[in-house]
């Protein structure tokens, strides 16, 4: 039963990562990309890692794919001219394939193959993946955890340094004076005489 | 689901996990088809209007009548619309909506998925909710649906920011993610409830803040008013479903109410204690009856509280006006967000140090 979903899900990802560089359009990348990514998680589900797969949904598929395909679809780039040329970066892009691959064999022979991973613990030391993960992220690592917290907020004080620019002249939405204002402030309440006019 | 499959073999185990699901299906469309009308009802009150009330008594076939006028007319594709794009869009809001319900328990025990981590499950599959309108609004090649997905999509993804601190409030206060697990931290009656309540009184305020944001924040997720701006007809006549017709748009538009009914589900369970009832049974009186009558009567609370809710949009769609996009960004950066991490971090600190160990 887990086995044919792991080959159906196996099945998926490999297609759809495929299709992601495959496609034509752009914007059918990303949607590609969109499945590549649920399909993992379906994947880390199998394996029982189900808190990491909920994460990878909620994390890359409902928030930063949303931007990749926001930028793909505000981009106005000829992609048939970009794409042109392409043939040329063939042989060090599989150099760098097979670098990949290599490694990934090397690690996972390292640890004895199949026979490693066949009683893979997806929460070790807890009686569930949430609580494993808990427990080494804010407890064994929270040093570590709190450093990358800070490069991360480093960075977006970084990129929010190097796009804020003052200009003078901009008129600017005062909330709170809109917000504050009555109606006795702007209208007038005036006795108009008919026929008349004000 | 599993329990089924060990306990009735392979075969009538998945026949009867099918069933379930597709009963399960039916109800749900049934009710939103229904729910559909007590909308319309309400609004229409609300203006002093009578409402839909020519088809059947009350008005009450009248979704079944919308539902085959949609089928019946022509699917209309734009000429330069990308339509296998322009065609999984429906398909998808439609799915994921309703993939949603598998973790919501409506009585004990009746839920067709009990996952340990179900409320990551809804929050992950109602992110994912974005994609519809995004692809629909692109798909259709057209300025103002793609104008109009645009602004829906970054509404969408700003509330859930502030809805995802929420739930957490929540999960820290219930000790679990597994939604069942959730509804029976409530269930000492009213004030258990983590809207009202008492065992932790010091952190009832907070949870009233935080129960009134994801209020708001549903209402935004959802696209309803007062923050329909992707369907705002007076700016993009009607947002990113402009070239939707027929089965298509009912797809949409389907997929839009089973969402609101999910929240209105979410808020029952995360915050007015699910099946419920305000006030406690003694386990002698409930053992009277057989079991399945008990759980009818859970069902029944769940429903009502349900449609409480859905009573709530109802109304705050009729009396509202429609809110500003610069004042909703606001609004979900600038207020929300800050005042659910503070909560977050209230209620977190309540738990550790305030003896609360859940």
């Amino acid at each position: 039963m887990e086995l044919i979903a792991f080959y159906i899900f196996a099945a998926i990802v490999t297609v759809s990562a495929l299709a992601v560089i495959m496609a034509k359009n752009p914007v059918h990348s990303v949607l590609w990309l969109i499945l590549t990514f649920f399909t993992a998680a379906g994947l880390f589900v199998l394996i029982g890692a189900e808190f990491l797969a909920m994460l990878l949904v909620v994390v890359y598929v409902g928030a930063v794919a949303v931007l990749f395909l926001f930028v793909v679809m505000m981009l106005d780039v000829d992609f048939v001219e970009l794409k042109q040329g392409t043939l040329r970066y063939w042989p060090f892009a599989g150099l760098i394939g097979l670098a990949f691959i290599a490694e990934i064999a090397l690690a996972s022979f390292a640890r004895g193959g199949a026979a490693a991973t066949a009683n893979f613990d997806a929460s070790p030391g807890a009686e569930t993946n949430t609580e494993a993960i808990g427990q080494v992220m804010y407890t064994d690592y929270f040093l570590l955890f709190q450093m990358a917290g800070l490069v991360l907020l480093v960075a977006m004080i970084g990129a929010i340094v190097l796009t804020l620019r003052e200009r003078p002249g901009v008129k600017r939405q005062n909330i709170a004076r809109q917000t504050s204002r009555r109606r006795e402030d702007s209208t007038e309440k005036v006795a108009v005489e008919p026929g008349r006019g004000i | 689901m599993t329990g089924l499959i060990e306990q009735y073999g392979v075969l009538t185990g998945w026949l009867l996990v099918l069933g379930q699901i597709g009963l399960f299906t039916l109800v749900l469309s049934l009710s939103i088809a229904f729910l559909l009308l007590l909308d319309r009802k309400v609004w229409a009150a609300v203006m002093m209007r009578k409402g839909p009330n020519v088809v059947g008594p009350f008005g009450l076939m009248q979704s079944f009548a919308d539902f085959g006028k949609f089928l019946l007319k022509e699917i209309i594709i734009p000429a330069g619309a990308n339509k296998t794009v322009f065609l999984i869009a429906p398909i998808l809001t439609l799915t994921l909506a309703f993939a949603a319900w598998a973790a919501i328990p409506v009585a004990p025990g009746w839920v067709i998925s009990d996952i340990n981590v179900g409320i990551l499950y809804l929050f992950a599959i109602s992110s994912l909710g974005v994609y519809g309108i995004i692809m629909g609004g692109w798909a259709s090649n057209s300025k103002y649906p793609f104008l109009a997905s645009l602004r829906s999509a970054a509404q969408m993804v700003s509330y859930e920011v502030s809805i995802g601190l929420i739930i957490i409030t929540v999960i820290l206060l219930a000790g679990s993610m597994n939604l069942s697990d959730i509804v029976n931290a409530q269930d000492g009656g009213l004030f258990t409830w983590h809207l009202l309540t008492f065992e932790h009184i010091l952190m009832w305020p907070v949870m009233v803040a935080a129960f009134v944001m994801f209020f708001v924040s549903a209402l935004a997720e959802t696209n309803r008013p007062p923050f329909d701006l992707p369907e705002a007809e007076s700016e993009l006549v009607a947002g990113y479903q402009v070239e939707y017709s027929a089965t298509p748009y009912l797809l949409f538009m389907f997929g839009e109410y089973l969402n609101i009914v999910l929240m209105c589900a979410m808020m029952t369970i995360l915050f007015l204690g699910g099946w419920h009832g305000p006030i406690p049974l003694s386990a002698d009186f409930v053992n009277m009856f057989p079991e399945w009558i008990v759980n009818l009567g859970h069902l029944a609370w769940f429903m009502a509280k349900l449609v409480f809710f859905f009573f709530l949009f109802a109304l705050v769609k009729a009396v509202v006006p429609r809110y500003r996009y610069d004042q909703l960004m606001r609004l979900g950066w600038k207020i929300f967000l800050p005042t659910a991490l503070a909560a977050v971090v209230i209620v977190g600190g309540y738990v550790v140090y305030g003896g609360v160990q859940a």
